[in-house]
């Protein structure tokens, strides 16, 4: 173990670099090294405590290694997820792919160890440009666009962040990253605000997250799930608990990704949807801002990064095998996937808050915060959502995509099976954090950055818990078939940039071509007449005047030189003859000349 | 685990009975269970209050976003296809280059 601190995203960015040097039978063995001792680096680091890594750079001093409880919690997840993730895509041969989340996961750590603006902001675009490559890795023309269009929205958000932090710097005269004073907002306060806003998907600066991770690669989501939202998650837990908007905003997040899941045909894009339902609770956890809320904030962060990571290696397992990821295109296979159905499944109780699994105690921290602060509005909406939650995932996701109707082709039947042995030790080890997070709460809660004083597991919480799941069970059992999924899509706030670009192009296309045609004609009847006369002109000119004199001057010669040639016999006699009297001629001409 | 399925399946009737049992089993239960952890005053008074509550906000979810859905958010699934296609003249075709 080490003695002092070592960044981990140094070990993931060497490593990465290493990567493409290293072929053949020592490839995975390597692709599994270098996420556990990333691990072991966040571990050995969990001990200190301050600032290391420090830099002076020009006049400011950049932190590269704050170490407190915070930053540890969501270290610790991160660095477990990414020997989680790279697990799970052991087998993907192409090296690009893991240095793409390597470098993700990098920047996602060196995010969280920041203890100053611009090292944060470095990181943070780190994250940013790795994240996308996840989405192209997939390929085809649907990831390509979302691809691109992910990254205009996230180098806005950047571009809105870097706005903020020199705004800021012009006016508090410092790059340190710690809580703001958001009782007094200043325009830097909200222009960060909603630079880290962006990421966490708080609406309506969403719609990036579903378009994108439903389009990546069947691994590339599963390192996406986990990353750029909790990193936001914590950059709003380290500078803007207790900003009271920030409850609000989780608490509409909560609930509008309810409904776009619950209405999803994508079975990715429905685990999309309820990461910004989920992410919801952790800001609005946030905005509470209360230790307890703080600590419910980070408990559900990890919880969620566990389940949902489960969840996307599950619904992965579907689109690796059959390459299929529409209810409308799947369905039964329960009999085909058995070892993913079983997986899914937890991963699914855990999400639904279900007694023993991973959210049960973790979101009733944050709705137990609302009501400790007497935020009852949030809370009753909360635990509205949180019925939501287990009607999609809990219910809605397994029985249509495992044991409901089965709409496969054939093809797509004799394809489903349970992926490879790596897929499979990557979703049981996912599952058995669940269970374990779940079941041991204090495995948890000895984590968090504050003190608990917080027991889920006591009478009345566990019969309020089944009383909800039970019912919502037996509502989605009488009216479950206005669940089932239709082959469209869901119009979301992207419509207004996805239709703002199809508006370039019809106006480019109708009135600017208009235009352009008009002005085509106007030229043609107003500007190209007179300017074919004038040429004509110049033709005319050029070639009876310019023309004219040089050629009259050849045909001038010619003719001379054709006359000339006629006399050209041959024959000397001939010859002296004309020299003779071209001279005689020449001589009498001179004597006239010299007469007169 | 395919075995047990295929049995449940078969014996429906039976499981559907068992879980309606359960959920008075919990109705029950939630009567005689201390409520100190309770936080509202509704919680603590109302008899069976979360399973009308789960109830209700199941129902209320799904008709929602049901209605929603068909208000005119749901759309072909080709959507933006359609319209790129419409603008630039390209193929409306997916890239066969496309993998999991």
């Amino acid at each position: 173990m080490f003695t002092s601190f070592i960044h981990p995203a140094l070990i993931l960015i060497i490593g990465a670099l290493i990567l493409p040097f290293i072929r053949g039978p020592l490839r995975k063995p390597y692709l599994f090294i270098i996420p556990i001792l990333t691990f072991a680096a966040v571990v050995s680091n969990s001990s200190l405590s301050g600032q290391f890594g420090t830099y002076q750079f020009m006049d400011w001093q950049l932190v590269f290694g704050r170490i407190d409880r915070l930053s540890n919690i969501f270290v610790f997840i991160m660095g477990l997820m990414a020997i989680i993730g790279t697990l799970y895509g052991l087998h993907v041969d192409n090296a690009k792919e893991h240095i793409a989340a390597w470098f993700y996961v990098a920047g996602s750590l060196g995010t969280i160890y920041s203890g100053d603006y611009l090292s944060l902001f470095l990181f943070w675009e780190m994250m940013a440009l790795a994240s996308t490559f996840l989405i192209w890795f997939r390929r085809g023309k649907r990831s390509n666009a979302a691809g691109y269009r992910y990254l205009i929205i996230h180098t806005i958000g950047g571009v809105i962040l870097l706005a903020g932090i020199m705004l800021r710097y012009q006016v508090v005269g410092d790059i340190e990253f710690n809580l703001m004073d958001v009782k007094n907002p200043e325009l830097y306060t909200w222009l960060i605000m909603i630079g880290f806003g962006l990421n966490a998907a708080v609406v309506p600066l969403h719609s990036w997250l579903p378009d994108a991770y439903s389009s990546a690669s069947f691994n590339g989501s599963v390192f996406l799930c986990a990353f750029t939202t909790k990193t936001a998650v914590y950059t709003l837990a380290r500078g803007f608990a207790g900003f009271d908007i920030l409850i609000l905003l989780g608490v509409i997040m909560a609930l509008y990704g309810v409904i776009y899941a619950v209405m999803e045909n994508d079975i990715r894009k429905l685990l999309a949807w309820s990461i910004v339902s989920q992410v919801g609770y952790m800001v609005a956890a946030v905005g509470i801002g209360t230790e307890l809320a703080i600590n419910g904030a980070s408990a559900h962060a990890v919880a969620h990064i566990l389940y949902k990571g489960l969840l996307f290696m599950g619904t992965g397992s579907v689109l690796y095998m059959t390459g299929k990821t529409k209810f409308t295109e799947l369905g039964g296979l329960y009999s085909k996937m058995p070892a993913t159905v079983i997986f899914t499944v937890i991963g699914c109780l855990s999400i639904s808050a279900a007694p023993f699994f991973a959210a049960f105690v973790s979101k009733s921290m944050i709705i137990s915060a609302a009501f400790e602060t007497h935020l009852n509005w949030a809370a009753w909406l909360l635990m509205f959502g949180a019925t939501g939650t287990f009607m999609y995932n809990g219910l809605k996701l397994p029985y249509f995509l495992f044991f409901g109707k089965n709409n496969c082709s054939r093809e797509t039947w004799e394809k489903a099976a349970d992926p490879t042995w790596n897929m499979q030790m990557a979703m049981a080890a996912g599952a058995f954090l669940c269970i374990l997070v779940g079941s041991v709460p204090s495995l948890l809660y000895a984590l968090l950055p504050y003190p608990v004083h917080f027991h889920p597991y006591n009478g009345y919480h566990i019969a309020e818990t089944f009383q909800l799941l039970g019912f919502a069970a037996l509502a989605f059992f009488f009216l479950k078939k206005y669940l089932v999924p239709e082959d469209k899509l869901c119009l979301d706030m992207d419509w207004l940039y996805r239709r703002g670009g199809s508006l370039f192009v019809w106006v480019a296309k109708h009135p600017l071509q208009w235009f352009d045609t008009a002005w085509g004609e106007a030229y043609r009847v107003v500007g190209l007449g007179p300017l074919m006369i004038i040429s004509r002109f110049w033709s005319w000119f050029d070639w009876h005047g310019i023309d004219g004199v040089v050629d009259g001057i050849a045909r001038c010669v010619r003719a001379i030189g054709g006359r000339v040639r006629t006399l050209q016999s041959g024959q000397i006699q001939y010859t002296i003859y004309y020299a003779a009297s071209f001279t005689a001629l020449l001589l009498i001409a001179y004597v006239l000349f010299q007469l007169s | 685990m395919n075995k047990l399925i295929d049995y449940l399946s078969e014996r429906l009737t039976i499981v559907i009975w068992t879980c309606y049992g359960f959920l008075v089993f919990i109705m029950a239960y939630s009567l005689y269970v201390d409520k100190s952890h309770a936080h509202t005053w509704v919680e603590q008074n109302i008899p069976f209050f979360w399973s009308v509550f789960g109830f209700a906000a199941a129902a209320a979810i799904i008709v929602i976003a049901y209605w929603f859905g068909h208000s005119g958010i749901m759309v072909k699934e080709d959507y933006y296809e359609q319209d790129s296609s419409s603008s630039c003249g390209c193929s409306k075709t997916q890239s066969s280059s496309e993998h999991a």
